[in-house]
């Protein structure tokens, strides 16, 4: 009786489990929204890596077995899901590097991960890819006042370092929306952006120094915490917007500014993109020295705050409204200048209406109003979301180019909002769920405007899984392929966050899946390579094709086969003794002629015949 | 139609990090950031509210305090009322300072200005007294609706909606009264820029006490002012028989 009592009531379990993970909506697999994509040569996950984990980081070691990973293997913007059946939680630079070494030696794909609020799906898995989370990795280690550098590790959340360093009158130079769950590490990886970089600069400009792992577990420490240090290469900034492509970023050294003594905020009201435009030139030039931000966000983007955030807004419904906010040292003559740029503005007509604010509580209730809308927008279902850099002009042209044709095809909302001081504007289009026609039609039209207008096709959010077939309209071919070599000496495997920022590794671009772009109209074929290549007759086609066609085949059997690698047959051979290259002869004469030929007593020793007219080299 | 004098005070803004002097004699104010206190924003609100519906004819806000609470009275002034009263206090007279010298103010300043209304806060987010309404009411032998939720203007009537323990309470009162405003009366507006403006030229009148015949008498003293203790770090117990146990151990069962 018990035993078909409990096991009833796992099957009651299991299906309102079931019920509750439908009603929930998963989101789709990655690998099956885009069926283009194609898994590379990775090893699979067995038992054997597994316990080998649990030795490097006993305890910390989630399996799909026995761990529910969802949220590990999708995106904050539930677009992405990936498929990996382990994560492992390091909780230091050196377990980091046996997990990468071991990873690198087993050929397993790995994707580092933080806060997992990346907004382009670089944070989360393609396929099975290992994901290494840094969450454990929280210690700050020093916060130095008197130069004002704190170093910490990668997995410390970004609102929780503000909160420590305001507590010695020092700030985190940089400000998100999602300051509450984002990891440092994170951060600097993707070289974040945010509300103030108008004042303190790039995640570039700020990290002074860090340690990061390399691919092959090497631990790359270029922790440096002087302002000035001119010795050899930055390095670092090599680390800093690489996404986790080249190494993992376990600790970093982030030069803070002082907490301004007095903040003010300025959330104003205003017709049309004209007066924007001439209001942001007035805030410059009034407030100049003070201004710490200057945020736009338009009607459609205050209605979803107020519908789905149910909050209030301090001013009525109104086609566009600023965020200025001003940090000083003084509050009476911050009060000044903000009094005359508000007179100014509002006797020029320019703004409609406005507040000021000045105490700490309603500052974070504002705020919160510009922060949240990235959420607001995900509730309505769906959100297409691109992140451009513009020419001050034409930061809004995006919405009247595409609000038409996208309503009509079903979008809810078709907004924009953004760090008007910056020219970075966060173009957004949201629909009940996703839509495959949608989709086509902004992308890659979207990235085709930008490109023509001369701007970056991704301003701050990163390259990741979603933008990485369009980095070709914001580089050039020769800039990728300078990306390529090093990603080649940095990570020679491609382990580190494969299909992600270049796409494939090298050696494989032929068989490039383009999963997200069409084809690139005429106009923009416009980077010629430097040679003209001669004009292929179809015999020649058809000799390239069988050759492609032979190369692919070996490949496949090559996959399939796969019983070794060179490393694992030779990684235990003696070295082979050491060449000593000593020219005999030169020997000048017609081609195809063997003019000479010596033979050696030794049997280790080889001869070379170079050929410098059809330059080949015979080893005999 | 009513005359409304509305009290505020300016307290250490709800948002920032209250630190205990060293010397244990109170939490440190200098430079730190200040605004009015979160219920007499409500109370100002509703009261410019009455006077939008034409149920009041003027509004007056005052505040007692140092030279700052000038700008808490400006604030005042920007959501809409019409002038305003500063009754200065400073220095050790400031450190004296409780309800009952704020309500004897009140009460004096209800009679001088011809008020049919006394609105504050409930009670001020520094203290948490939640006194002057109730001992003003009781100086001007006036009727009071403290913890308004709602308020309904009838002929000489107030029909007011309490926020008590055991739910809501309404009772009706004759004016003139004071009533205290609690959170859920209204939310307040942002002061736009044209009324900001237009709040530099409305008049601010300055008083002491002794304008007003209040003497600002001690009446207790202050100990000290010591930090909350730290909060303990819980432990988690493996099953239902260890919890038993712990809570037998601590007494509590």
């Amino acid at each position: 009786m018990q035993r078909i009592y409990s096991s009833s009531l796992q099957k009651i379990n299991q299906i309102s489990q079931k019920c509750w993970k439908s009603t929930s909506t998963r989101v789709e697999l990655t690998q099956v929204r885009y069926p283009k994509l194609k898994r590379g040569n990775y090893s699979v996950i067995s038992d054997k890596h597994i316990s080998t984990f649990e030795k490097i980081i006993p305890g910390r070691v989630l399996t799909s077995a026995t761990d529910d990973l969802e949220s590990f293997n999708t995106d904050w913007l539930r677009t992405a899901r990936g498929n990996s059946s382990v994560v492992l939680k390091p909780k230091s630079t050196e377990e980091v590097s046996e997990i990468l070494k071991f990873c690198n030696q087993q050929r397993l794909a790995v994707c580092p991960q933080g806060g997992n609020t990346g907004l382009v799906a670089g944070s989360v898995p393609v396929f099975d890819e290992v994901i290494l989370n840094l969450s454990l990795m929280r210690k700050i280690e020093s916060i130095d006042t008197a130069s004002g550098v704190i170093v910490c590790e990668a997995g410390c959340v970004l609102e929780e370092l503000d909160n420590v360093l305001r507590e010695k009158d020092l700030m985190m130079p940089l400000d998100l929306g999602a300051k509450g769950s984002c990891q440092i590490g994170g951060n600097v990886s993707t070289n974040a952006g945010g509300l103030r970089l108008l004042r303190y600069g790039s995640m570039h400009a700020n990290t002074l120094g860090l340690i990061a792992v390399k691919a092959d577990g090497t631990v790359v420490d270029a922790l440096n915490c002087l302002k000035k240090d001119n010795t050899g290469y930055a390095l670092h900034h090599l680390f800093v917007g690489s996404e986790g492509t080249l190494g993992v970023v376990t600790k970093v050294a982030i030069q803070c500014p002082h907490v301004p003594q007095a903040v003010s905020l300025m959330f104003l009201g205003l017709s049309d993109f004209a007066s924007v435009m001439e209001t942001t030139q007035r805030a410059k030039g009034f407030l100049g020295e003070i201004l710490s931000s200057c945020e736009l966000m338009d009607l459609e983007c205050a209605d979803a705050v107020v519908q789905n955030m149910k909050l209030k807004l301090p001013l009525e419904r109104m086609p566009f409204y600023m965020l200025l906010e001003t940090s000083g040292s003084n509050a009476a003559h911050d009060e000044e200048k903000l009094n005359a740029f508000l007179e100014a503005v509002m006797n020029q007509g320019l703004v409609l209406d406005g507040t000021v604010i000045t105490e700490p509580s309603r500052l974070k209730a504002v705020w919160h109003l510009r922060e949240c809308i990235a959420e607001a927008l995900l509730r309505d279902g769906y959100v297409y979301k691109y992140d451009v850099t513009l020419p001050a002009q034409k930061f809004y042209d995006l919405v009247p180019f595409f609000n038409d044709k996208l309503k009509e095809a079903g979008a809810l909302r078709c907004c924009a909002f953004g760090h008007l001081g910056d020219g970075n504007v966060h173009f957004n289009v949201t629909s009940t769920e996703f839509s495959y026609k949608l989709l086509g039609l902004i992308e890659p039209s979207i990235y085709e405007w930008t490109s023509k207008h001369r701007g970056s096709i991704s301003a701050e959010h990163g390259i990741g899984l979603k933008k990485r077939d369009f980095l070709k309209f914001s580089k050039t071919a020769e800039a990728i392929e300078m990306m390529r070599d090093i990603k080649q000496v940095m990570d020679p495997n491609g382990i580190l966050n494969p299909y992600k920022d270049l796409g494939e590794a090298r050696g494989h671009e032929a068989r490039t899946t383009q999963a997200f772009s069409r084809t690139i109209p005429a106009g923009l074929q416009a980077r010629e390579p430097k040679f003209a290549m001669p004009k292929e007759d179809s015999e020649q086609t058809a000799l390239r094709t069988e050759l492609e066609n032979l190369i692919s085949s070996i490949q496949d059997k090559q996959k399939e086969v796969n019983d070794a690698n060179l490393a694992d047959k030779c990684g235990d051979m003696g070295d082979a003794p050491k060449i000593r290259l000593a020219t005999k002869k030169m020997l000048k004469g017609h081609i195809n002629k063997v003019t000479t030929c010596h033979y050696s007593g030794d049997s280790r020793s080889n001869y070379i015949v170079q050929n410098r007219k059809l330059n080949y080299f015979l080893l005999i | 139609m009513a005359r409304v004098l509305v009290g505020v005070k300016r307290v250490i803004d709800y948002a920032v990090k209250i630190r205990v002097k060293p010397d244990k004699s109170g939490v440190v104010t200098e430079g730190v950031k200040h605004s009015m206190n979160p219920f007499d924003e409500i109370a100002v609100e509703e009261a410019v509210r009455m006077k939008e519906k034409k149920l009041a004819a003027e509004v007056i806000a005052v505040s007692c305090g140092p030279t700052q609470a000038q700008e808490t009275l400006r604030t005042a002034l920007a959501m809409g009322v019409d002038k305003a009263i500063h009754v200065e206090v400073t220095g050790k007279d400031l450190d004296t300072l409780q309800p009952i010298h704020v309500s004897k103010i009140l009460a004096k300043l209800a009679q001088d200005e011809k008020a049919d209304l006394v609105i504050v806060g409930k009670q001020a987010i520094d203290d948490d007294c939640n006194q002057t309404a109730q001992m003003t009411a009781a100086l001007l032998d006036w009727p009071q609706g403290t913890f308004a939720s709602k308020i309904e203007k009838g002929d000489g009537i107030l029909t007011i909606v309490r926020e008590i323990d055991g739910g809501l309470e309404t009772v009706k009162v004759k004016t003139p009264a004071v009533l205290s405003a609690d959170l859920r009366l209204n939310e307040p507006r942002y002061a736009t820029l044209p009324n900001i403006m237009k709040a530099k030229k409305k008049p601010l009148k300055k008083l002491t006490p002794k304008d007003l015949g209040v003497e600002i008498k001690a009446h207790q003293e202050v100990v000290s002012v010591e930090d909350p203790p730290v909060r303990q770090a819980g432990s988690i117990v493996p099953d239902v028989d260890t919890l038993a146990a712990k809570l037998k151990e601590g007494g509590f069962a």
